[in-house]
Order: structure tokens, then sequence, then C-alpha cells
């Protein structure tokens, strides 16, 4: 059985200059890369003799919109040979590409189509970069943590129109966010006055 | 002389009593012959991740319900599993059993759902009417252990929201004696049944190496001749005690995964007997107050309890800053929770990995020089649910 460590070394020897860092957590390997090197990578993970992770198992982005690179793309793979999954991570800046890896996983097509949904990330070489899970035409990228969560439009059927229309989004009441964190632990609030006084 | 051939588009679905949900399969056709299929989904997408960050962790369990609808618990399952890593809290034994118990049933309800679909769709009305009797006494099961039928959400991180009403164990081990009669009655029906085999034998095959490249897994990995599942190889909760089979096709057409399914049923029940004779005594769940809320009679008596009571049900538990990816075996494949946690009482991503997304996305590879009516064949075997994939 390969240990998390053994492959944690493996790794980093045979593609030292293109692991920025890893570590081991609950007994996954993670491995942050740089983002141009994401093709070498894989091909190398897949391939490699050792290694063998030959199954992509998923894509997705995170949203940081308060860090420098706003997202951060993360890759999950699983080798059936040696049982072992690892998680390769990259930042990612708002208006960068990322190589579409179509042409190692066939499976990653859907899969990136769904992160350019989400997080509008553009794949560069994507065969088929459309929409997925939302409808068409949709505008703006649901899983964007500015993009709020009652969304922007809905639909009714118009009777004087006899169709499907949409309409800016008319809430009877305000959606509420309450929040529930304790005042000694300090809440948002609580912080502000703090800092105001000081 | 050359002959002028056009292709013709046709729009399957998005209601179509063949495409189990919402799916709309824009389909090109060269006479009968399918040569590309491009399946548009997202008809049922209801935003499930972009909820769950916006809720906390208790209130998130009940939308992992209402993905694979006809096997709710398992999707549980996952994520409950995902906070507990996080967390680094231990399960009490019996807690893990009745767990184990109700996913278990899950998969024979799903598996159940799937065959008889399945043999509808090509053209076998009767196994449906007695495959849906069986399920309607496995949902009483899920009701009188949780209140509903379908969205139980009765897994909690820590172990399961209550303990068995009493005599239910003896009714589900009633129900493992009986089933597999029933299993071997749709058997009669179906496995050498002329016309089943006829629109399912060598349909829709799959090889080993493709299985891995479109990331298929479960029952659609397995009928390839991939042995592989989780809960022999990355085994969690107490399923690494328990003795069961894992049922491996051949050739990876409809067949094989039909065949694959039906004997996993079979092992299903198996592992549900077994549980029920180890089932220990004890708590059910985590007895730490700061993740699962204290007894109701406790609540009256004690100040503690009633401040962690509603501390748990306003603000909620804290999750440490952490990310993690779980993943179970759930009966359509591998389910999967990557989950980020920020330290608040609010999951900052949870990503949600469904088994079905991968395998409707190989529809045109799978389908590609068959026949239309084939499709349907195809689809059924597939095993596709639509609350999972549009989450």
């Amino acid at each position: 059985m390969l240990k998390n460590s053994d492959l944690e070394k493996k790794i980093n020897s045979e593609l030292n200059t293109k692991v920025s860092s890893s570590k081991v957590a609950h007994k996954t390997l993670n491995v942050s890369i740089e983002k141009n090197d994401l093709k070498e990578v894989l091909l190398f993970l897949k391939t490699n003799p050792d290694m063998k992770f030959k199954q992509l198992i998923d894509i997705t982005a995170v949203d940081y919109p308060n860090k420098k690179n706003r997202f951060r793309m993360i890759y999950l793979l699983l080798s059936h040979e040696f049982n072992k999954r690892i998680v390769i991570d990259f930042p990612l800046n708002e208006n960068e590409k990322v190589f579409s890896i179509t042409g190692i996983f066939p499976s990653a097509n859907w899969m990136e189509r769904e992160v350019f949904d989400m997080y509008g990330i553009d794949f560069q070489d994507h065969p088929d970069l459309r929409r997925i899970l939302t409808d068409y035409e949709f505008e703006g990228y649901p899983l964007r943590k500015d993009f709020p969560i009652t969304g922007h439009k809905e639909v009714r059927y118009s009777e004087e129109k006899k169709k499907v229309i949409y309409e800016p989004v008319k809430l009877e009441q305000d959606y509420r966010n309450f929040d529930y964190n304790s005042p000694w632990q300090g809440t948002e609030y609580i912080k502000q006055i703090k800092k105001n006084n000081e | 002389m050359s002959k002028q051939t056009k292709t013709l588009n046709l729009n399957f679905g998005p209601q179509h009593p063949a495409a189990h949900g919402v799916l709309r399969l824009i389909l090109e056709l060269d006479g009968e012959v399918v040569e590309k299929a491009d399946p548009h989904i997202g008809l049922l997408h209801r935003g499930t991740e972009k909820l769950i960050e916006n809720k906390t962790y208790s209130q998130a369990i009940p939308y992992f319900d209402r993905l694979d609808y006809v096997a709710p618990m398992n999707q549980e399952h996952a994520f409950a599993l995902a906070i507990e890593k996080i967390l680094d809290i231990e399960v009490p034994i019996r807690g893990q059993y009745i767990r184990v118990i109700f996913c278990e049933i899950g998969r024979i309800l799903s598996h159940i759902l799937n065959i008889t679909t399945q043999a509808l769709d090509v053209g076998a009305l009767t196994p449906s009417l007695w495959g849906f009797e069986e399920r309607e006494k496995l949902m009483e099961f899920y009701e009188r252990v949780s209140g509903s039928r379908l969205h139980a959400n009765y897994f909690r991180p820590g172990g399961v929201h209550q303990d068995l009403p009493r005599g239910l164990d003896t009714d589900i081990l009633k129900f493992c004696n009986e089933f597999p009669k029933i299993i071997d009655d749709l058997e009669t029906l179906l496995t050498d049944n002329r016309i089943f085999k006829q629109r399912n034998v060598d349909i829709g095959i799959v090889s080993k190496d493709d299985a891995l490249e479109y990331s298929f897994s479960g029952v659609m990995m397995r009928g390839s001749g991939v042995p592989w599942d989780l809960r022999k190889s990355q085994p969690y909760d107490c399923y690494e005690q328990l003795s069961f089979k894992v049922p491996i096709g051949k050739n990876g057409d409809c067949y094989d995964r039909y065949l694959c399914r039906v004997e996993e049923m079979r092992e299903s029940v198996k592992i549900i007997k077994q549980c029920l004779e180890q089932l220990p005594k004890g708590p059910v769940k985590s007895q730490d107050n700061k993740i699962t809320p204290p007894p109701k009679k406790e609540i009256k008596e004690s100040m503690e309890a009633l401040i962690h009571h509603f501390k748990l049900f306003t603000e909620g538990y804290r999750v440490k800053k952490d990310e993690i990816y779980t993943a179970v075996e759930a009966p359509k494949g591998e389910f999967g929770v990557y989950l980020i946690s920020d330290g608040s009482s609010k999951p900052y991503k949870c990503k949600i990995r469904a088994p079905g997304f991968s395998h409707l996305q190989a529809m045109d590879y799978l389908i590609k020089g068959h026949m239309l009516a084939d499709v349907p064949a195809v689809l059924g075997s597939l095993d596709i649910v639509f609350g999972e994939i549009d989450r």
C-alpha cells in the first residue's frame, strides 16, 4: 500500500519545479501548482506507472472576492490501482483563462462547462463551452459570492401575452439574513463599535 | 451514383416518460441510427450549492434528500461524514449500524426503481407494479424512523436524529426474509425474458478503460468488470465489520448492469440482516451537546441544555477552517461532497459530486451508432435521476 508521505515525496521529486506546496490532510494528498503547469502535472499523474490517477472525479472552483487572486481551481483525481485520492489546486485571477483538460480526461467536458456556468471562468481550447445547468440565456454567475441568493430574474406565465415572461425579482418580503453570532464572541457590529472607539 | 441523404434532428423530451425526469436530448438521426446525442440538462436546477452556502450545517442536510430523491439517506451520509471528519467526532457504534441499515434500504429503493422502470421503458409493465409495492414497504420504514416517506432528514453529523422506534427492527428483519423471494419473482419476469434480453444485451457497451476515462462509478463501472466499491476499498462507518460481495459484470452492456443491480439488492438484504443481528445497544448520536442537541427532557431541567439547544437551532455549530472531500458509494455510484468550511456556522462552499452527471455526459459515446429505440434502454440503464444531476 502506497503511503501518502511517499507519494508526496515522489511527486515533489519528479515535478519539483512545478509544485508550489503540498500537504497531507485527512488522509488525502493536496498539491498546489501553478496555473500554466496544469496539463503537464495532470498528464504525469495519469500516466506515471507509480501514480495511475486515471479517473477525474470532479473539477470545481472557489470564489474568494477579497483575495488578490479571486478564484481557486480544484481538481480531484482518483487512482484505483493504489486506492488513492489527490487534490490539485491553483489560484486564478478573474480575467485569466484556464487550459481545458478535455484532451486528457474526456469527462472534464461537462465539469468545465459547469465551472464556466457557475463562476464564469473561461477555459481555453474547450470544444463546446456553453452554459449547462442554468436557463438558456441566463445572465450572471450564480456561485460567485456577489451573486444574490434570490437571483435577478423570475419567470411567470403572462395571461396577456400568452407566454412565459421574465421579470426582475419582486419579493413580498426582503431576504433576511440573521446574524446569530454571540455578542460575547464578537459580532460584526460589536467589532465595528470597538474599532470606532479605538 | 451517390445517394443524397440528410440527417434528422429530433428533440427528445423535456417531458418524456422514458427520459426519467426532465431531460432534453437533441438527437441527430440518420434514418433510425443515432449519430449524435446532445443532452440539455439543468431543467431541474435549484441552486442547491448556493443555498447550502447560505444555511447553517444542520439546515443544509434536507437539501441532500432532494438530490437523488429515490435514495435520500445515502446523500445525507456523505455530508454527515464530511462534517464528522472535520470536527473529528466519533459516531456511536449503534448510530453507525442504523445508518448502514438505512443506506442499504436506500440502495434497494433505488435499484428497484431503476430495474422496474428500465423494464417499463423496454415494454414490460408487470415488474414495476410488483416492485413498487416493495418500495412502499421500504418507504414506510423511512416514515417510521424519520416521519416522512421520502425527504427523511434523518442523518446528523455525529449519528442519527433518533433511535429506531419499538418494533421497527423486527419488521425490517421480516421484510429481509421475504424480499429475496420477490427478487426471484422479478427475475423470472426479466432475466431470461427474450424481449428483455433482445432489448438490453450488447446495447450500450462500456469498455473497462472507457469507464475510467468517462469518470463512471458504481454499477456503471462494475458492470464493465472494474472491481471497485467504496464500501470495500475506502470503508466508512461499520462497513468493515460486515461481509458482503461486490457483483461484477463482464460485458459492460445494459443487461450486465441490470444483473449487477439485482445481485446488489440481494447483498444489501444480507448487509441489513447482519446489521440487525449485530445491532448493539447504546446511544445513536454523539453525546457532545455542542454538536448534537440534548434530549428534550434535559432541556426542561438543565439551563446548560437549554442554552445548547438554543445555540444549535439559531446560530448552529461552528466548523473550524478546513476542507475535505468525502465520498460514499451511493446506489448510483460515487457520491461526493467537497466541503470548505471557514470557521463560521455556514459552509463556505459545498461542491456536490453527483455520479449521474458523469454518466449522462457519456450519453453521446454510449448511444452513437445505436438505433433510436435503444435510447430509452441506455438511458434506463444509466440510472439517472435529475435531482442529483441538475442539483
